[in-house]
């Protein structure tokens, strides 16, 4: 027991900071040897032919088959083509979205009018309807393109439903009593409020968007990676297959990642105490 | 000395942070008896938190040690009841005030009968028998504080720990709850250990008052509240004596702000 | 000694009550009416190739389901992806409990999980037709698969954000880690939760719909797209309306299980708004 001085001093005992750096590496390393396990073990089931190759390609053949075709510009065309319809599907969709949702939740009467039309049509799944899209479009990305849109449409759509409807009653009493002009409202306090509620929207309309694009492509057989599936498997080509599976789930990777990105850029001064929003 | 219920000795908690090492707790010793009520006063961010947490066996001390009638305490001891800050992030939403009373008593073994008469007794005891069966987000702040209570109460334990239980509660609502905590100490014989950063509070409420100093925390000065055991908040609170212990605590919490108390040789 | 000198009258509340209902009723189903009236009236003037008047598909819906097409084609259908959704559910929550409350096993899979919920699950049906022919356990098991990782991933998140102070608190009761599993963790993770199954259930439809329309030779899908290759349109309408319902009724199941499940959650954040 020693004679503390009267000052508090840190007494700085031996900090052991290799604990804390390991721990900070151990997430990474462990994630990857995740997926190296899982990549072996592929590779075993498919090298013991416990199920047949032609049913299971190996890791090894699926990789390479992921090789050629990513110097093969065909594929790119194809990539691009999907990008295409998922780009412009969203766009499309996040406008009347942001608009429709923003007019509709800032009044009243179009609220309640359109209550019962809205939980009828959002539940409907967009894939139901392809069939009466290859008949009216054909074998096109407008056939696609109505798809994609009208599913994306409610993500975002609804999202800014809640955004609107979200505005803090204090902030909106103190915009009033300041007599703030109704553009200014809109501009000051309602956009803010929804702004976090529009990218959640995006971020999932986005998401559903691809799944949408490849979708239709392997249904309605409009060019496309989807399409691309459809055609190896029909042809045996399993490989081709699974190296496509691949690229698509890099592409919604990349997809989301990017989009979270932007909501945490864009929102950073937004204290989020709302997580996703659970609906 | 079976008298003594809860010895703390030479306890000390360092933390790692990223900004370097934090003695949060530097030395501390003292013990209570059982059937005392005991707060512990300290300036702000003088670790009285983690003080609570070492002892209730939700942290472990660097070193030193707690001892909870005889039994060295290592991790949360079930003969020890903990009344949290935030009562809304402690009761559990989904269960009415009754289910949350429950909960701890479920893992005990006792009849059904004997559960619901602990329970109906608790919820009688801090005045919510009307509301068993509401939510706790739709009642009051303090009422959610008594159902907190109620369910340590419930659980009968040997020592009750109250975490600064009364600081998120409007000023009159406090002064009901601390009649509630006295009343408990004395009808039933409670041992209860308050931490608050309210000095009357803490005259008003204990029998020894523990000042605590700056970090590196110790115990700065072990003080005997010898007031009367019938308190009341308007004329105890008006006694000269009240005033003097207040003044004399306010001077030390001032002392140990400044850090100009110095610790005793060993 | 009150200030107030005149007592409050209030008007009488009995034919309020059916004010207010008419009036719900009115805003619920003007839209809708007068969309279908003007369908209608379209139809009937100017009949789109592919866009039948509202009359005939209602009757191209009694003539093809009402029958025995509802037992063939339908319950079957409905029948594996009810299956299918309670398999997802199931290895959803219980993977995703595992996942979230073991740290380093969530370290390990968590760059797998979060390529795998990203992989379009439609893409995944040649792959597992390739794998395991189209037999019934195989359409089960493609919609599970492709359907349960939004209710794994949310189950993870919600089960490792559980409340510090509730944990603690749990804690110093000295609860046994089952009491707390199943008292604290999964009702404090179950907000989350919800909110996957709900996203788990629309990919669920969504796969049940493609995989029955282009790799079956069955089903409520595999009908409509029948319908479409041979140009019964009123009939595939019918079949689009019959989807329709199959999704509103899932929504419907789910909103209530919703509520009742999360009744305590959706009162805290009344009493927040106020």
């Amino acid at each position: 027991m020693t004679l503390a001085p009267p000052a508090p001093v840190h007494t700085s005992t031996v900090v052991v900071p290799r604990r804390r750096r390991r721990r900070s590496f151990r997430a990474p390393l462990l994630g990857l040897l995740g997926v190296i396990v899982f990549l072996a073990g592929w590779q075993l089931v498919a090298a013991a032919e416990l199920i047949n190759p032609s049913q299971l390609p190996s890791a090894t053949a699926t990789f390479a088959r992921l090789g050629t075709m990513v110097s093969d510009l065909e594929f790119w065309r194809n990539v691009g083509r999907t990008m295409t319809a998922w780009a412009i599907g969203l766009a499309i969709a996040a406008v009347a979205g942001i608009l429709l949702g923003g007019l509709i939740g800032l009044v009243p009467i179009l609220r309640r009018g359109t209550h019962s039309s809205i939980e009828f049509l959002r539940p409907i799944p967009s894939v139901a309807l392809i069939p009466l899209a290859i008949l009216t479009f054909g074998i096109q990305m407008q056939a696609a393109l109505v798809i994609i849109v009208y599913a994306c449409f409610w993500q975002v759509f609804v999202q800014v439903l809640y955004g609107v409807a979200d505005i803090d009653t204090v902030a909106r009493d103190t915009a009033r009593s300041y007599g703030l002009t109704r553009g200014a409202q809109l501009r000051s306090l309602v956009l803010p409020t929804a702004l976090p509620y529009i990218f959640t929207g995006l971020r999932l309309a986005a998401s559903v968007a691809l799944i949408l694009a490849i979708t239709a492509e392997m249904t309605i057989l409009n060019p496309g990676l989807g399409n691309v599936i459809i055609i190896a498997a029909s042809n045996g080509n399993i490989t081709t297959v699974y190296a496509v599976v691949i690229v698509t789930g890099a592409l919604g990777l990349i997809i989301n990642l990017v989009f979270r990105a932007i909501e945490r850029r864009a929102l950073a001064w937004h204290q989020s105490v709302r997580g996703e929003e659970i609906l | 000395m079976p008298e003594t219920l809860l010895k703390v000795e030479h306890l000390k908690k360092v933390y790692e942070s990223s900004t370097g090492v934090v003695e949060a707790i530097g030395d501390i010793d003292f013990s209570m008896r059982r059937g005392e009520l005991v707060c512990i006063v300290g300036p702000s961010g003088c670790g009285k938190t983690t003080l609570l947490k070492c002892i209730s066996g939700l942290l472990r001390p660097t070193s030193g040690s707690v001892v909870l009638d005889g039994k060295h305490v290592s991790s949360p001891p079930p003969n020890m009841a903990l009344v949290f800050q935030e009562y809304g992030r402690s009761l559990f939403p989904w269960l009415t005030v009754r289910g949350n009373v429950e909960l701890p008593l479920n893992h005990k073994k006792l009849s059904t009968a004997e559960r619901a008469s602990l329970i109906d007794d608790a919820l009688l005891a801090v005045g919510l028998d009307h509301a068993a069966d509401s939510y706790p987000w739709q009642l009051s702040g303090g009422m959610q504080q008594r159902v907190a209570i109620a369910r340590a109460v419930a659980y009968q334990p040997e020592v009750l720990i109250m975490d600064e239980p009364f600081a998120a509660v409007d000023a009159q609502t406090r002064a009901d709850l601390e009649d509630l905590v006295r009343r408990l100490h004395l009808e039933r014989g409670m041992s209860i250990l308050f931490v608050t950063h309210d000095i009357d509070e803490s005259v008003y409420l204990g029998e020894r008052v523990v000042v605590l100093s700056k970090s590196p925390t110790w115990v700065q000065e072990d003080l005997v509240i010898d007031l009367a055991p019938e308190r009341d908040q308007i004329t105890t609170r008006a006694l000269p004596r009240f005033t003097e212990l207040r003044t004399h605590v306010y001077e030390q919490i001032q002392r140990a702000k400044r850090g100009e108390a110095v610790r005793p040789a060993a | 000694m009150t200030l107030y000198t005149s007592t409050v009258r209030t008007a009488p509340r009995r034919p309020r009550v059916w004010a207010r209902l008419t009036t719900t009723t009115v805003y619920a189903l003007a839209l809708p009416i007068s969309l279908l009236i003007i369908w209608g009236v379209w139809g009937t003037i100017a009949p789109g190739k592919f866009f039948p008047a509202p009359g005939r598909i209602a009757e191209a819906f009694v003539k093809t389901w009402i029958g025995p097409a509802f037992v063939t084609d339908v319950v079957p259908s409905l029948v594996r992806l009810a299956v299918a959704i309670l398999i997802a559910i199931a290895v959803g929550i219980a993977a995703g409990t595992l996942i979230g409350l073991v740290r380093w096993l969530r370290e390990l899979v968590e760059p797998l999980m979060e390529f795998f919920r990203a992989i379009p699950p439609p893409v995944l049906i040649p792959v597992f037709v390739a794998l395991l022919g189209v037999t019934d356990n195989m359409k089960v098991i493609v919609i599970a698969f492709g359907s349960l990782w939004p209710v794994l991933l949310n189950t993870v998140d919600g089960v490792r954000s559980t409340d510090a102070v509730m944990t603690e608190t749990a804690r110093s009761f000295s609860l046994t880690p089952g009491q707390r599993l199943f008292s604290l963790v999964l009702p404090a993770a179950s907000p989350r939760i919800m909110a996957g199954v709900r996203q788990t259930l629309s990919v669920a439809l969504i796969m049940m719909v493609i995989s029955e329309m282009f790799f079956s030779s069955s089903g409520l899908g595999f009908k409509i797209a029948y319908f479409q290759r041979n140009y019964l349109i009123a009939e595939m309408w019918s079949g689009i309306v019959l989807l329709g319902l199959v999704g509103i009724l899932l929504a419907v199941i789910f909103t209530f299980v919703e509520r009742r499940v999360l009744r305590w959650y959706h009162g805290i954040k009344e009493v927040e708004r106020a």
